[in-house]
C-alpha cells in the first residue's frame, strides 16, 4: 500500500508542476492539431480514409515524444534525481509515478485531439480509440524509462527519438491495425502483449537506469 | 557505522578517488578536507549511498533512507514552494507527523515566512537552509554534508552549527568542507585528501 | 595445460573456423543440391541464413552478458555484452546485404516490405544502432554499464514481439524454411546449412574473441597511460 502512496505522491508532484508552469500540455495539444493540419496537406484529394488513419498514429507517436522529452528536465535541473534516488525505497515507485503522469498528458491531449481527428478525416470508431487507450499504455511504460535513460546522457532530448522510435514499431503496427483491419483482435492483443511485456521490463529495470 | 578500507572509484580509466581508508564510529563525527578534484565529493556520494565503489571495500550500517545527504546543489524542485517540497519527501521518507515536523524545521531555520514562495526565487543562502530541512526531515541516523558552509550566511551557519551541537549525540556524521575550523570542535576524527 | 589451452584458444578457434568455412564452401558447392526453381542463386540461403542466425545468437548473448552486469554487477561483462552487440550489428547489416541480394535475384527489387525477416533486421539495426549512440553520450563507469544493459534487455523483448508484430502486418512469403513438420529440405540440403551454420558460429566466435581482446588491451593500455600521467 505504502508503495502505491509513494507512486501517488510522486505522480501528483509532477501534475502539480504542470499546472504551475503549463508547458508540457499546451505543446503537445498544439503540435498534435498542427501535424493534422500538415496532414490534410500531405494526403492529395482522392486519397483513401485509411491513409488518414495511419497517419493518426504518426502524430500519436511524436506528440507522445514531445512530453517524453520534457519528463525529467524538472528533475535535471538541482539534481533532484538524487534526492528522490535517496528518499524513494522501491525505487520502480519513480518510474510508476512519472509514467502515470506521462500517461496522463497523453490522455488529456488525446481527448481533445480525436474528436477534432474526427471532425477533420472523418468517423473515429470505437476499436480506434481502444487501440489508442491500449497504446498509451506501451508509450507511457517504454518511453519514461527511455526519458530517463536520454536524461543520463549528454545528447539528451535528441538521443529519446533514437531510442524510442525503433522501440514503438510493434505498437503502431498494432494501431494501425486494429484501426484498418477487418479483424481488429488480433492487433488489440498485441497491444495487450506489448504493454504486459515492456511494462514489466521497464518497470523491473528503472532502478538501474537512475542508481548505479 | 562506516568502515572504509582500501577504497577506489573509477569512471571508466579515470580514477576519481583512490585506496582510503577510514573508520567511523557510531555517533562519530568525520572531517574530510582536500583541494577541489582530490575527490570529496565522490567519497561523499559512496557514503551516502548514491555511488557504488569500484574497488575496495565500503560497509554503511544504515539503510538508504535514514541518510540524510547535503549536496552541492538543493535537490528540490524550483516550481515546487518550500512546502510542497518539503510535503513530497515527508510522503516518500514516510516521516510521522509530517505537517508538525516541516512546520518546526521551517520555523527553525527562518523559512516559515516564505513557506509559500517557489524555491526558484529563493536566495541561494535560504536554498542552502531549505536544503538543510529536507536533510534533517526524517531524523536521518546518518549525516553526509558536503560543503555545508557554502551559500549559508551568518545566522545560517549559525543555525548548522547549533544544530549539530544539539544533535551530537544522536546521529553520525560525515562532512566535507574548506573551513574545517568551523567543525573541528566536534571532530572525531580527520581525512585528508589528495 | 589448461591454462596454455586457454592461451591459445583464439587461435585454435580460428583454425576451426577456417577449415570450417572451406568445408562449408565445398558443400554448398558440391554437396547442396541446385535449386529446382531458382537454380545457382538460391544457394546464397546457405549464407543469408546462418547470417542471421548467428546475429540473433549475437543479440542474445549480448543480452545475457547485460543480465550478469545488472544481477552480478560483473563488470567485465559490459565489454562483453557491447562487443557481442557490435557483432550481432555487424551480422545485421549482413544479413540485411545478403537479403536484399536475393530478393533483387528472386523478385526482381533491391528491398521488399513484404520480407518479414528483413524488415526485421531493419527495425533490430535501427534499434541497435541507438544502442551505440546512447553509449557514446554518457560517460564510462557503472551508470553507462547499467544504462546499456538495460537497452540491450529491452532488445530481447523486442525481438519476438517485433517478430509477431511485423508477421501481423503482412502476409508471410519469404521462402518458409521450417514448418511444424520440421525442416523441408533434403538430406543433402539440410547437411550443407547446418555445415555452413556451424562454420559461421565459429567464425562468430573468433570474432568476437579478437575484438574482445582487442578492447581489452586497449583499456589495459589507456590504464597504464593513466599511471604513468600522475
Amino acid at each position: 500500500m505504502s508503495y502505491l502512496a509513494d507512486v501517488g505522491a510522486l505522480a501528483r508532484k509532477d501534475l502539480l508542476l504542470e499546472l504551475r508552469s503549463r508547458d508540457t500540455l499546451p505543446a503537445m495539444l498544439l503540435f498534435v492539431l498542427s501535424s493534422f493540419v500538415v496532414f490534410h496537406f500531405v494526403l492529395p484529394t482522392g486519397t483513401d480514409r485509411l491513409a488518414a488513419q495511419g497517419l493518426l498514429w504518426v502524430a500519436i507517436v511524436f506528440t507522445a515524444l514531445l512530453g517524453l522529452a520534457r519528463a525529467f528536465s524538472a528533475e535535471r535541473e538541482q539534481s533532484v534525481l538524487d534526492g528522490l534516488v535517496l528518499a524513494t525505497r522501491d525505487l520502480s515507485a519513480i518510474w510508476f509515478g512519472k509514467a502515470l503522469s506521462i500517461l496522463a498528458f497523453l490522455a488529456l491531449a488525446e481527448v481533445v485531439a480525436l474528436p477534432v481527428f474526427g471532425l477533420f478525416f472523418g468517423r473515429v470508431e470505437l476499436r480506434t480509440v481502444a487501440a489508442v487507450a491500449l497504446a498509451d499504455l506501451g508509450i507511457a511504460a517504454v518511453g519514461t524509462l527511455l526519458a530517463g535513460m536520454a536524461a543520463a546522457s549528454r545528447a539528451r532530448e535528441l538521443l529519446l527519438p533514437l531510442l524510442f522510435l525503433p522501440l514503438v514499431i510493434p505498437l503502431v503496427i498494432g494501431g494501425v491495425g486494429a484501426t484498418v483491419a477487418d479483424h481488429p483482435s488480433s492487433y488489440l492483443g498485441l497491444l495487450a502483449l506489448y504493454d504486459a511485456v515492456f511494462g514489466l521490463v521497464a518497470w523491473g529495470s528503472f532502478a538501474y537506469v537512475v542508481a548505479e | 557505522m562506516l568502515h572504509a578500507s582500501g577504497l577506489e572509484k573509477r569512471y571508466g580509466n579515470r580514477r576519481a578517488l583512490g585506496a582510503v581508508s577510514f573508520d567511523v564510529d557510531p555517533h562519530g563525527f568525520l572531517v574530510i578536507t582536500g583541494p577541489n578534484g582530490s575527490g570529496k565529493s565522490t567519497l561523499l556520494r559512496l557514503c551516502a549511498g548514491l555511488a557504488v565503489p569500484t574497488g575496495g571495500e565500503l560497509r554503511i550500517d544504515v539503510a538508504r533512507e535514514r541518510v540524510g545527504f547535503l549536496a552541492h546543489e538543493a535537490l528540490v524542485y524550483r516550481e515546487l514552494t518550500a512546502l510542497e517540497n518539503l510535503d513530497l519527501y515527508g510522503r516518500l521518507y514516510r516521516v510521522e507527523e509530517r505537517r508538525e515536523r516541516i512546520g518546526m524545521l521551517l520555523e527553525r531555520f527562518g523559512l516559515w515566512d516564505a513557506r509559500h514562495k517557489r524555491a526558484g526565487a529563493y536566495s541561494r543562502g535560504m536554498l542552502q537552509r531549505l536544503a538543510l530541512c529536507r536533510v534533517l526531515l526524517h531524523e536521518p541516523a546518518l549525516l553526509v554534508l558536503d560543503e555545508p558552509h557554502s551559500g549559508l550566511d551568518d545566522e545560517g551557519l549559525h543555525l548548522l552549527e547549533r544544530e549539530l551541537a544539539e544533535r551530537r549525540e544522536d546521529v553520525t556524521v560525515v562532512v566535507a568542507t574548506h573551513e574545517p575550523e568551523r567543525v573541528l570542535p566536534f571532530a572525531t576524527s580527520r581525512l585528508a585528501l589528495g | 595445460m589448461t591454462r596454455a589451452l586457454r592461451q591459445q584458444r583464439l587461435p585454435i578457434l580460428a583454425v576451426v573456423a577456417c577449415a570450417l568455412m572451406a568445408a562449408a564452401i565445398a558443400s554448398i558447392a558440391y554437396v547442396a543440391p541446385v535449386d529446382a526453381n531458382q537454380g545457382l542463386s538460391q544457394k546464397i540461403f546457405y549464407f543469408h541464413v546462418p547470417i542471421a542466425l548467428t546475429a540473433y545468437a549475437f543479440f542474445a548473448w549480448g543480452a545475457w552478458k547485460a543480465l550478469r552486469v545488472l544481477w552480478k554487477r560483473d563488470e567485465a561483462a559490459d565489454l562483453e555484452s557491447y562487443v557481442a552487440i557490435h557483432q550481432g550489428v555487424i551480422f545485421g547489416v549482413l544479413t540485411l546485404v545478403t537479403g536484399s541480394i536475393w530478393a533483387k535475384i528472386s523478385w526482381g527489387v533491391w528491398w521488399a516490405w513484404s520480407s518479414n525477416q528483413l524488415v526485421l533486421f531493419l527495425v533490430l539495426f535501427l534499434f541497435y544502432a541507438a544502442y551505440f549512440m546512447l553509449r557514446y553520450s554518457v560517460d564510462p563507469g557503472p551508470q553507462r554499464a547499467n544504462l546499456c544493459a538495460v537497452y540491450a534487455l529491452f532488445g530481447v523483448a523486442l525481438i519476438p514481439v517485433s517478430f509477431l508484430a511485423i508477421r501481423l502486418a503482412n502476409d508471410f512469403i519469404h521462402p518458409t524454411v521450417f514448418t511444424s513438420n520440421g525442416p523441408q529440405m533434403s538430406g543433402r540440403m539440410f547437411f550443407a546449412f547446418c555445415l555452413s551454420w556451424a562454420a559461421m558460429l565459429a567464425l562468430a566466435a573468433s570474432l568476437y574473441h579478437v575484438e574482445l581482446a582487442g578492447k581489452r588491451l586497449d583499456s589495459r593500455l589507456r590504464e597504464l597511460r593513466e599511471v604513468l600521467a600522475r
